[in-house]
């Protein structure tokens, strides 16, 4: 039998002061964001963008923090975090490389690109290889539909791509092969 | 604020203006082929050269060309488009590029860089009505769009007009909904105009989800005061206080314009309380969406605002009776927004005037795909696709035009035979597509069409929101089926299944996604019926 | 307020005020079929098990979220919902792992009912076989998700009735769940209270009681309805 573990500890959760026990004081800058946007439950959305931007990803510690400050049930806020694919529960690579699947993109093979590049690493779309290096990601339309197809290494937009070009980014990130 | 304050703003700007303008393309297509440091390049070059005394050098939006971006125009006549002399478009100007079109100034010639045709169709067939200001104003300085007479239709509508009579203009022009649907925009107007109801709500929905597409997107970093305007006149014709512009998470030049732009229309007193003087509230925020294309979808899109699950509600009832947070609620697409000031300024018959008795005005869309000239292209509502793709586009590089699919994900792709066919709403239908939000991506005979539509149905099993069973089930049987077909394993059984499916699937699932959803299988079903038959019998097999 | 009076396949019928097409239906003994929709909880219109033909409207309408109205037509039975209604639930049997001769629910089950009644008997999609897990952490009930469908009856009766709002639905398209909290084991779960209102209402053996063995797991469905006209209406009608 399986189950899905990851229970947060209690004693992490949210104190009365708004500061968290951990000391960490991103979560002071994310009681300040919260506070501006008066703790209302509607802004649960926001706050998760604020909340990803201060720490990366999403833990449950820091889901429970959230829902505690702006008096929401966990599993809404769960649920919530894990509807919206611009969340991630899980921390992203060092280096990243998100190949345009848009329809433009799509029909000048940005197709090829994507297989090259989860064949060489031998992790699929949205995961990270294991050593932290690289998360490979889609998107859709760039709207650099004119420089087709498009491909983003880490924030930057790169344009009229082809498997070899996106193979050689890889190498000089010295991503490792993965298996085949 | 009022007609004399706004006039006297516009004549400063004028004033300050030097004799010669170049502007760099700074929207996100030009910006990803590196126009940062063009720009950067130009103003440093400009200082250089000492010629910073009449040179401006302005950031603006799309000039529409983007595969030959970076774009950089070069003119006289101190950037006001009727006192224009000698307007050069540079093309894939490259930062070393910039020493040369300086030195051009300098010398009073032109530089050796590749220079667009501002003659071929792709320019002089465009009808610029949403784009009117569209790589002419700097869409960071609210002044560049006052001088191209922004805000005018708002002070108008505020002092001049009742909102019945702001209801009856748009009604009468036509206008219909850019958004996909078509709606008509005066009618969903006064729905929400006659609601009762204590607090009423105008939400922008700039989501737009069609993975190839970015007409919207341009709109709002090239001229995002415009769709502003548009909201605030919708506004007081509807009652409503407040505004939301709901943006793709995606679009993060875009959502930086709308919250430069929002804030200077509030310090000038344009967005806010007692706008321009009047009794009249109106305060705009934005909301940043997560990466939901179901959220595009007007029950969906409501509930993101209210932080939770993008999933549809069933409808009725519809935002018009019981929107955010149960109050009446008017929602709208950007481009359609984006229509409003210009017919409240020009008047309705002005706008009835171009397209075609049923669609009304211009449309937008992002020409892309396997076709020579891609970009932004504005035409009046009845040009041919023919027109758009042979003639603007300049056709296919190598081979022919096999198909032109429009609407995205739920559209169609309709096949060469019927490239004469007018772009209005009916014809499209009629042919199995729809117009959608303005994505036209152009296939050549390369093109595998089971493939076109696998790739569909995976964005869609992808983006289903999992509420309803016909969409979050049927949507992977149905790729699963593709898929089959595609890898040359099915059966005609197989194929008949699928079309069952999609029968089904479209007329049981709740909202517009599950809907739309087979359209793009039926319509290529429907002229590439072959294409399926030959993969059953294992004659051809997809790599 | 006066009732409402209808035309339900081709018979004039009249419907208390403010009933929807369903209500109106059952009031008159017609039987919808249905499976997200549970008398005393909120419609989400989910299942699309429930639509029904309306004279002049284009689109199907789901008839648990539709109001009755005045001179409406309805058919509630065709050949083409029946079509419908069997390719759904062929759908929802390939989507899980669901092995009716083993499960807790057997003989008990709402999807098994509307499979029988609307003769589908056989599945022509292909099997998912996702790979899902059995929660037994909590002291008394389990949760085993290949038998889930994804009504949503146990997040809004957490939500509705109990206010605990305990469950929820987490990712989306196919990858959704049910979970407690924060996906974390229910036996865990900080807000759950235990009340077994969940476990009552699960159409399936998905929400079950433990010890249970094959076809043992009742649910009393009508439960929620007594509770809910207890606590909104103080009616306390068994
Ligand atoms: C799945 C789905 C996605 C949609 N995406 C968008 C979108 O991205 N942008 C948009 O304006 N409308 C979108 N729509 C249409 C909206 O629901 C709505 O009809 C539109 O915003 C209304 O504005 P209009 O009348 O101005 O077109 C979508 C609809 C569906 C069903
Ligand atoms: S049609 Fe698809 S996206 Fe729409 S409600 Fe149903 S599952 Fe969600
Ligand atoms: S656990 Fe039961 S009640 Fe909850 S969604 Fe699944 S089938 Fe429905
Ligand atoms: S489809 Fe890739 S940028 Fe538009
Ligand atoms: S019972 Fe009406 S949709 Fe499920």
């Amino acid at each position: 039998m399986k189950t899905e573990a990851n229970a947060p500890s209690k004693a992490n959760s949210r104190q009365k002061n708004g500061n968290h026990p951990s000391g960490d004081n991103r979560f002071t800058m994310l009681e300040t964001s919260m506070k501006k946007l008066r703790y209302q439950p509607d802004a649960l959305i926001e706050v998760l963008h604020s909340a990803q931007g201060l720490f990366g990803y999403l833990t449950s510690d820091l889901l429970l923090f959230v829902a505690h400050a702006l008096k929401l049930p966990p599993s809404r806020v769960y649920g919530v975090a894990t509807f919206y694919h611009f969340f991630t529960l899980e921390p992203r690579g060092l280096h990243s490389c998100s190949v345009c699947m848009g329809t433009a993109c799509y029909v000048k093979g940005a197709g090829s690109v994507l297989a090259a590049v989860e064949g060489a690493t031998g992790i699929k779309d949205g995961m990270t290889t294991p050593d932290g290096n690289l998360t490979i990601s889609t998107a859709r339309c760039l709207g650099a539909c004119g420089i087709a197809p498009a491909v983003v290494y880490d924030g930057e937009v790169a344009g009229r791509q082809s498997p070899e070009d996106a193979l050689e980014k890889l190498n000089e990130w010295e991503v490792k092969n993965g298996p085949e | 604020m009022d007609q004399n304050e706004l006039q006297a703003i516009a004549e400063k700007e004028r004033k300050s203006r030097k004799p010669i303008r170049v502007s760099c393309c700074t929207a996100a297509g030009c910006l990803s082929s590196n126009s940062q440091a063009v720009l950067d390049n130009l103003r440093a070059e400009v200082k250089v050269a000492a010629i910073d005394g009449r040179v401006d050098v302005c950031s603006v939006g799309c000039m529409k060309l983007c595969s030959r971006g970076p774009l950089v125009r070069v003119a006289d006549g101190g950037g006001r488009r009727d006192q224009l002399k000698d307007a050069v478009l540079y093309e894939s100007v490259q930062p070393d590029d910039v020493a040369p079109v300086i030195r051009a100034i300098v010398d009073g010639g032109r530089a050796d860089i590749p220079v667009a045709d501002r003659s071929h169709p792709f320019f002089s067939r465009q009808k610029p009505i949403v784009l009117e200001n569209c790589g002419w104003v700097e869409p960071e300085r609210i002044e560049s769009y006052i001088e191209a007479g922004g805000y005018r239709a708002l002070h108008y509508v505020l002092r001049e007009m009742t909102p019945e009579q702001v209801l009856k203009e748009v009604t009468q022009s036509g206008l219909r909904g850019r958004g996909g649907a078509g709606f008509p925009a005066g009618v969903k107007w006064a729905l929400v105009a006659k609601t009762p109801s204590d607090k009423k709500y105008v939400v922008c929905n700039a989501d737009e989800g069609d993975p190839g597409a970015f007409m919207d997107r341009s709109v709002l970093e090239s001229d995002p005061h415009r769709v502003l305007e548009g909201m605030a006149i919708a506004a007081y014709a509807v009652g409503a206080a407040q505004g939301y512009i709901y943006i793709r998470g995606e679009y993060p030049l875009a959502i930086n314009r709308l919250q430069t732009a929002i804030r200077s229309a509030k310090r000038m007193g344009l967005i806010g309380g007692h706008i321009m003087d009047s009794p009249f509230d109106f305060n705009v925020d934005l909301r940043i969406g997560a990466g939901a294309f179901v959220c595009g979808e007007e029950t969906a899109l409501m509930a993101s605002i209210e932080g939770k699950r993008g999933a549809p509600t069933p409808r009725p009832p519809y935002p018009a009776e019981h929107g955010l947070w149960g109050h009446s609620t008017l929602i709208n697409n950007v481009e359609t927004l984006a229509n409003v000031a210009p017919i409240l300024r020009n008047g309705a018959d002005w706008f009835a005037s171009v397209g075609t008795e049923k669609s009304k005005g211009t449309k937008v869309f992002a020409l892309a795909g396997k076709i020579r000239n891609t970009g932004l292209i504005e035409v009046p509502m009845g040009i041919t696709l023919r027109e758009i793709v042979e003639d603007m586009g300049d056709g296919i590089p190598d081979g022919r035009v096999k198909a032109v699919q429009t609407g995205g994900p739920s559209g169609g792709c309709i096949p060469t035979e019927h490239l004469d066919t007018p772009v209005d709403y009916e014809s499209l239908a009629a042919l199995g597509s729809i117009m959608g939000s303005g994505g036209m991506i152009v296939m050549d005979e390369k093109t595998n069409m089971v493939d076109v539509a696998r790739f569909f149905m995976e964005f869609c099993m992808d983006e289903s929101c999992g509420k309803c069973i016909p969409c979050r089930a049927g949507t992977v049987q149905m790729h699963g089926l593709l898929q089959k077909i595609c890898d040359g394993n099915a059966t005609p059984d197989d194929l008949a299944l699928l079309e069952d499916l999609c029968d089904m699937v479209r007329h049981t699932s709740l909202c517009g996604l599950g809907q739309t959803a087979p359209n793009p299988v039926m319509s290529t079903l429907r002229f590439f019926r072959h294409e399926y038959e030959n993969l059953l019998r294992k004659e051809a097999i997809l790599t | 307020m006066t009732v409402t009076t209808l035309t339900i396949n081709g018979e004039l019928v009249s419907a208390s005020p403010g009933a929807s097409v369903l209500e109106a239906a059952r009031e008159n003994g017609v039987e919808i079929p249905t499976l997200c929709e549970l008398e005393g909880i909120s419609s989400a219109g989910a299942c699309r098990l429930c639509l029904v033909e309306i004279s002049g409207t284009p689109r199907l309408q789901p008839a648990c979220v539709t109001a009755a109205t005045e001179g409406m037509e309805v058919q509630t039975d065709s050949e083409r919902l029946n079509r419908y209604r069997r390719m759904i639930l062929e759908l929802l049997f390939a989507e899980r792992n669901h092995i009716c001769p083993v499960c807790v629910a057997n003989g008990h089950c709402e999807l098994q009912s509307r499979a029988i009644e609307n003769g589908m008997d056989h599945v022509r999609f292909s099997y998912q076989h996702p790979d899902l897990s059995v929660d037994i952490t909590h002291e008394r009930f389990g949760i085993d998700q290949d038998r889930c469908i994804l009504c949503t009856r146990c997040v809004r009766v957490c939500d509705e009735l109990e206010g605990a709002h305990t469950w929820d639905v987490a990712g989306r398209g196919t990858k959704s769940r049910v979970i407690t909290d924060l996906n974390q084991p229910w036996g865990e779960s900080d807000t759950c209270t235990s009340c077994a209102k969940c476990v009552e209402a699960c159409p399936t053996g998905a929400i079950f009681r433990k010890g249970s063995s094959v076809g043992e797991m009742e649910h009393r469905r009508d439960r929620i309805r007594f509770i809910a006209d207890a606590r909104k209406k103080k009616e306390w009608s068994p």
